[in-house]
């Protein structure tokens, strides 16, 4: 880089600044955001927070129905997920550019991947819960099309990354597409493959909490219910397992990583 | 009688270039043939026309017998287990063992369903294990690939391409990413696969020293035209000008 080109980018990072804190501040006035009430208001809200969401006795006798619409999400989210893996999968191989069967099914995968993907979750559960009502299927659904989206990608990139010059080798020994999918492509990239699963896992049990609350159905239904009774102390609660439940997947998916790396 | 003859090749990937014009020659069975040229000449692309790994769009290629050029997808199958190739960086499958790698090789000749499961037969392994004890890497036989310097990665390579038993061993580059030592080793066992085995190699290279050592026969390549075909002694340094449109002065030899 000579002088004249690095003057130019310190120019454009003070410009950048600029546009960011004007952007800042325009956000803040058309929405009415006041920063210094906002901060004001905190105080308040923690200590509201630590009389109202206490765990009590009383809350805990509703632990083990709880607990049981936990796992009832846990296993929702987890289905959803390797049902997706399993379909993304193939899509993957048909839309990475060194394993694609064909140009029509390569662009149908990338197409399904960018659709499903960039619209969010909880726009799914929206759109689904006009079609199919308030049920345990259209939550299903939606963490199914977000993660078969999130997945699909994720697996071209891998797959291209992965095993490009080990597929030109096996063509040229004459091995047919499957034995070389199969022998070389998932060997090579199952690492990353069951990495991003289990991120998917991780992701949609937190998704499984804001469906759940506009579907109806497993952990955030019962997190919406007490809510709205204003039983502050089983929100607590409700909240409480979330958070352990996250953590310990977390953990979980951690040690599977190192494990398989 | 001549195991490869190619008659007036010519490959565009697009229109308006033309990659390979006119390129005729033959190379007899267990020859040692080097491809040498500047980068850009169309080497790599010379190569992938014979396995039809690239289609070309002009000419006649006759290996063993067969048109290259009219075979469908079952016949060019059969054909590449004929054609043994290996890569410039390698081209294994780095988590696998060296010994997996080296039995790919025999897909070719398997249905997939028995390559899906990975059945091979006892002469198969114990092919594999000879080829690489010949090989000198008997000991990392189950170690993974990607634990291995480039210069026994490409020896793994190797061993791949002769469990094919092919007639012909297309080599892209095989020692452009090695160490001295280790590309002397890698050309060493080329040669004695064609001198021993009778297998007919057809290198590309970089180094005209190494050619001219290591050759029966040097094709010169310049923007896609054989402009040089002859023995390696024959090469004078008008004809290496000729080749890379350079002074052998400006050239760097080993
Ligand atoms: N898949 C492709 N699509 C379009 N053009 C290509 C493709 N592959 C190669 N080319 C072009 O063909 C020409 C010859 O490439 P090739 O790889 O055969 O040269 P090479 O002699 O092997 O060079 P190097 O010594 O650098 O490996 C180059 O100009 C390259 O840009
Ligand atoms: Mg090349």
């Amino acid at each position: 880089m000579n002088e004249k080109a690095m003057r130019k980018s310190r120019w454009q990072t003070v410009i950048f600044l600029l546009i960011i804190i004007v952007l800042t501040y325009l956000s803040s006035a058309i929405t009415r955001f006041n920063f210094v009430e906002g901060m004001a208001t905190i105080p308040e809200a923690i200590g509201w927070i630590f009389s109202n969401l206490m765990v009590t006795q009383e809350s805990m006798d509703k632990l083990p129905k709880i607990l049981e619409k936990l796992a009832e999400t846990i296993f929702m989210s987890i289905a959803a997920t390797t049902i997706a893996a399993v379909i993304s999968l193939f899509l993957g191989l048909f839309g990475s550019k060194t394993t694609k069967v064909n140009n029509f099914l390569s662009v149908f995968a990338r197409f399904i991947a960018s659709v499903s993907r960039n619209i969010p979750v909880v726009a799914w559960s929206l759109v689904l819960l006009l079609s199919f009502g308030q049920n345990s299927v259209t939550g299903f659904l939606a963490l199914f099309i977000g993660t078969v989206g999130f997945l699909t990608r994720a697996f071209i990139e891998s797959i291209d990354e992965a095993s490009q010059s080990s597929v030109e080798a096996l063509t040229a020994t004459g091995a047919t597409y499957l034995q070389i999918v199969s022998k070389a492509v998932i060997p090579q990239c199952l690492p990353q493959i069951l990495s991003w699963v289990l991120f998917m896992v991780e992701t949609n049990i937190r998704n499984a909490t804001l469906v759940g609350i506009l579907t109806g159905t497993g952990i955030g239904y019962t997190f919406d219910v007490y809510y709205k009774m204003l039983n502050y102390n089983a929100v607590a609660l409700v909240t409480l397992c979330i958070v352990i439940t996250v953590i310990i997947v977390d953990l979980i998916s951690n040690y599977v990583r190192k494990v398989i790396l | 009688m001549s195991l490869l003859k190619i008659e007036g090749l010519g490959k565009s990937y697009t229109a308006d270039k033309q990659i390979l014009k006119n390129v005729n020659f033959e190379i007899k069975a267990g020859e040692f043939v080097s491809i040498i040229g500047p980068s850009g000449a169309g080497k790599s692309t010379m190569l992938r026309c014979i396995n039809r790994m690239v289609e070309f769009n002009e000419g006649k290629i006759i290996f063993n017998h067969q048109d290259v050029g009219s075979l469908n997808n079952k016949e060019l199958r059969k054909l590449r287990t004929n054609i043994g190739m290996v890569f410039q960086h390698y081209n294994l499958v780095p988590r696998l063992t060296v010994i997996e790698n080296v039995l790919h090789g025999r897909f070719g000749y398997k249905t997939t369903l028995q390559g899906v499961l990975g059945r091979y037969t006892e002469e198969e392994k114990e092919r594999a294990f000879y080829l690489l004890e010949k090989l000198g890497i008997h000991e990392h036989a189950y170690k993974r690939c990607d634990q291995l310097s480039g210069g026994q990665q490409q020896r793994v390579g190797i061993c791949r391409a002769l469990i094919q038993e092919p007639k012909l061993i297309l080599c892209d580059e095989p020692i452009a990413s090695l160490d001295p030592s280790s590309s002397k080793v890698i050309m060493d066992h080329l040669k004695s696969i064609s001198t021993e085995m009778g297998i007919t190699c057809l290198v590309n290279l970089h180094q005209v020293e190494v050619a001219q050592h290591y050759s029966d026969h040097i094709i010169g390549l310049n923007k896609g035209e054989v402009v040089f075909r002859g023995e390696g002694s024959e090469l004078s340094a008008e004809q290496i000008q000729k080749i890379y449109e350079t002074n052998t002065k400006d050239l760097i030899i080993e």
